[in-house]
């Protein structure tokens, strides 16, 4: 099978002079007239530097990277927005790119107008907008709006009646650049449903987000972008990872990690009274956290967890008020105050999570120090299963289920 | 379909995309034309009203104060015959060199041809333009006895053919301008202004003396258009010389519009 998108050495340049315009001004020129002679030196930015890559019909494709990485350059290309500098894009499917909700949509024109006005802009045809209608204004819920004009509507409604328009795109290929980042919280996951559905139906689709969880949720596979190059592309699990240790997570150095911020000084891990750099799945274990007495003056502490997974959603927040009903006190040794968090059952899968650290009082944090370092759960003993549980869908695993025939 | 994204290396018009995106022509007329006469009572009544204000105005001041001579032919007739014409060249401009700058949020955002946008802008101009001209033919009608009938069927199409294929030329011209130096849309009305008063749209060009400006009216295409509208006056002879002349400039001005637009149109969404 040929792939359905061929990137070959793609390149995209951008010329950046002192003023950042792209053409001469006359109000430059008699704003300083020596400037016509002694031009400032152009300099080539290449938003994009060679980047290769192919994807194959039917795969979903996450990209992500840093602000200014070129993920919104490739996806302006791969629209034919812009040209590229060099390279070509072999494409073999019809590309609908949605790089912003609600394109084309005028304030002055009611709902349906503006269904037909958005759709046709979005390269459907009238025909097929006629046959999706329905559809569209059920999936928005604007029914009872339809015929008021776009600027009577709530910010919201818009939003909804824009990415209803866009769900119902057909192309081989469609390209989502960040669309997900507003609406309220239903519809968010009906929009992420529909993509689900979109991935699910054989569609190829390429996904810009920051959000990683969504990525996760929607891509088998991604592409992560560093400086306009492709750095790594593989699976999702790797690249998250990956992305993520490119951000310089602190991981544990002979058991210890020194962060030296505020109060906190540092933190160790010891398991089986040993201390060590990753846990085993299952294992008991403990966290020391040591801080600055000194700068301690809380006559209540109230120290706090949270565990998360590497796309960056919650599994565990815990602090000793909901988890212990003895009272923590300050006990200076060497001016440091030493508390310690002990795990005697944990239940996480392996894999890489990042915890959050927070220290207050009975009232409030006095200070939290967010992903300040990621503990690896290895599973080199894979006794507790007959098989590894699919880390799709486990993130914490029951040793105590048991399956019997009745 | 397999196709490929690359620089552009050679000049093409691009024909087969636009049939392509066809329907976007008709959605984008249909918008600029909805959102033109929304919240207006009136509504597109007013692509009748305003030529007619005009003709009230220039023939009270024209007219009636200044007497220009006009012949035979009644002086509101006279102009509004000029007018409709005119009113092609300058709405068309106007709103076509325009469109690229006001339709850039969408130029950012998607791809589709790009000529669509200024076309769709003189086809709207052309909606209000139909509108008139039934309000012309009316007038017509009511000024019967200076019309000859049998050469408005030929003069009327050829004149406005010339006059879209000036406008539509300047205006993708200007509209590519535009998209990089947003100058062009402050000299723009000055411009269509001194283009109003050098061609003969509110007076005879016969009484124009000066031989250089009446060699630019014998051969510029606007001068060209409006006088062949009004050969359908009695005692208006079209000078064929002068038309054919001014029908390749013209076509020199559509081409270049277009090379201009199609060499530029790549970048529009990186300068727009």
């Amino acid at each position: 099978m040929k792939p359905i998108l061929e990137v070959h050495n793609l390149s995209k340049e951008f010329l950046i002079g002192a003023n950042n315009e792209p053409y001469l001004a006359l109000r430059d020129i008699l704003a300083n007239p020596f400037k016509l002679l002694n031009q400032p030196k152009k300099e080539v930015f290449k938003a994009l530097d060679n980047v290769s890559f192919d994807v194959m019909p039917g795969e979903s494709i996450g990209i992500i990277g840093r602000n200014g990485a070129g993920k919104s350059t490739l996806l302006k290309i791969l629209s034919k927005i812009t040209p590229p500098t060099s390279g070509k894009i072999i494409c073999r499917g019809r590309i609908a790119a949605l790089l912003e909700v609600g394109t084309g949509f005028h304030p002055e024109l009611t709902g349906r107008e503006n269904i037909y006005m958005n759709g046709s802009i979005l390269g459907m045809r009238k025909w097929e907008i006629d046959k999706h209608f329905d559809e569209i204004v059920n999936f928005s819920g604007v029914e009872k709006f339809l015929d008021t004009p776009l600027k009577r509507y709530s910010s919201g409604m818009q939003l909804r009646l824009a990415f209803a328009v866009a769900a119902h795109l057909e192309p081989e290929i469609l390209i989502i650049d960040e669309v997900l980042a507003v609406g309220d919280a239903e519809f968010q996951k009906k929009c992420l449903g529909k993509m689900d559905e979109v991935t699910k139906s054989g569609r190829t689709v390429l996904f810009v987000s920051h959000d990683l969880g969504a990525v996760q949720n929607l891509c088998s596979k991604s592409i992560l972008f560093e400086k306009g190059k492709v750095k790594v592309y593989d699976k999702t699990d790797i690249i998250i990872s990956n992305y993520n240790s490119s951000i310089n997570f602190q991981t544990f150095n002979n058991g210890i990690i020194n962060i030296n911020r505020g109060l906190l000084k540092r933190i160790t891990l010891t398991s089986k009274n040993k201390l060590v750099n990753y846990i085993e799945v299952g294992e008991p274990f403990k966290f020391e956290i040591y801080l600055n007495i000194e700068e301690f003056r809380f006559i209540d502490p109230v120290i706090g967890i949270v565990l998360k997974d590497m796309a960056g959603s919650n599994i565990i927040g815990i602090n000793n008020k909901h988890y212990d009903s003895r009272v923590l006190e300050c006990k200076s040794k060497n001016s440091e105050a030493i508390f310690s968090i002990t795990f005697n059952t944990f239940n996480l899968v392996e894999g890489s999570y990042m915890l959050d650290v927070y220290i207050g009082d009975n009232f409030q944090d006095i200070e939290s120090h967010k992903d300040c370092l990621v503990l690896q759960i290895n599973d080199s003993t894979k006794s507790k299963f007959n098989l590894k549980p699919n880390p799709t869908y486990n993130k914490i695993f029951y040793s105590d289920i048991s399956f019997k025939n009745i | 379909m397999e196709y490929t994204i690359e620089p552009k290396s050679k000049f093409s018009l691009g024909i087969d995309e636009l049939i392509q995106y066809r329907e976007l022509f008709y959605f984008f007329t249909w918008r600029d034309i909805k959102v033109k006469y929304k919240q207006a009572a009136l509504g597109i009544l007013w692509a009748i009203l305003q030529p007619l204000a005009m003709v009230i105005i220039f023939t009270l001041i024209f007219s009636k104060a200044l007497k220009v001579e006009t012949g035979e032919v009644p002086y509101p007739i006279y102009a509004l015959s000029g007018l409709i014409i005119w009113n092609i060249f300058s709405a068309g401009l106007t709103s076509s060199a325009n469109s690229m700058v006001n339709n850039a949020n969408i130029i950012k955002k998607i791809y589709f041809p790009r000529l669509v946008i200024p076309i769709s802008s003189i086809l709207s101009v052309m909606i209000d333009f139909s509108i008139t001209l039934v309000f012309y033919i009316g007038m017509l009608i009511y000024y019967q006895d200076v019309v000859i009938f049998s050469n408005l069927i030929w003069c009327l199409p050829l004149s406005i053919l010339l006059m879209l294929i000036t406008t539509f030329g300047l205006g993708t011209f200007v509209a590519s301008l535009n998209v990089k130096y947003r100058d062009f849309q402050y000299l723009l009305p000055f411009f269509i202004q001194f283009m109003m008063f050098l061609n003969p749209i509110l007076y005879n060009s016969n009484a124009i003396e000066n031989p250089l400006i009446r060699t630019i009216m014998k051969y510029n295409p606007i001068a060209n258009a409006i006088n062949l509208n009004r050969a359908v006056f009695i005692h208006s002879p079209v000078d064929f010389q002068g038309l054919i002349v001014s029908f390749f400039i013209g076509i020199g001005i559509l081409m270049l519009g277009i090379y201009t637009f199609r060499k530029t149109e790549d970048y529009f969404a990186d300068i727009a």
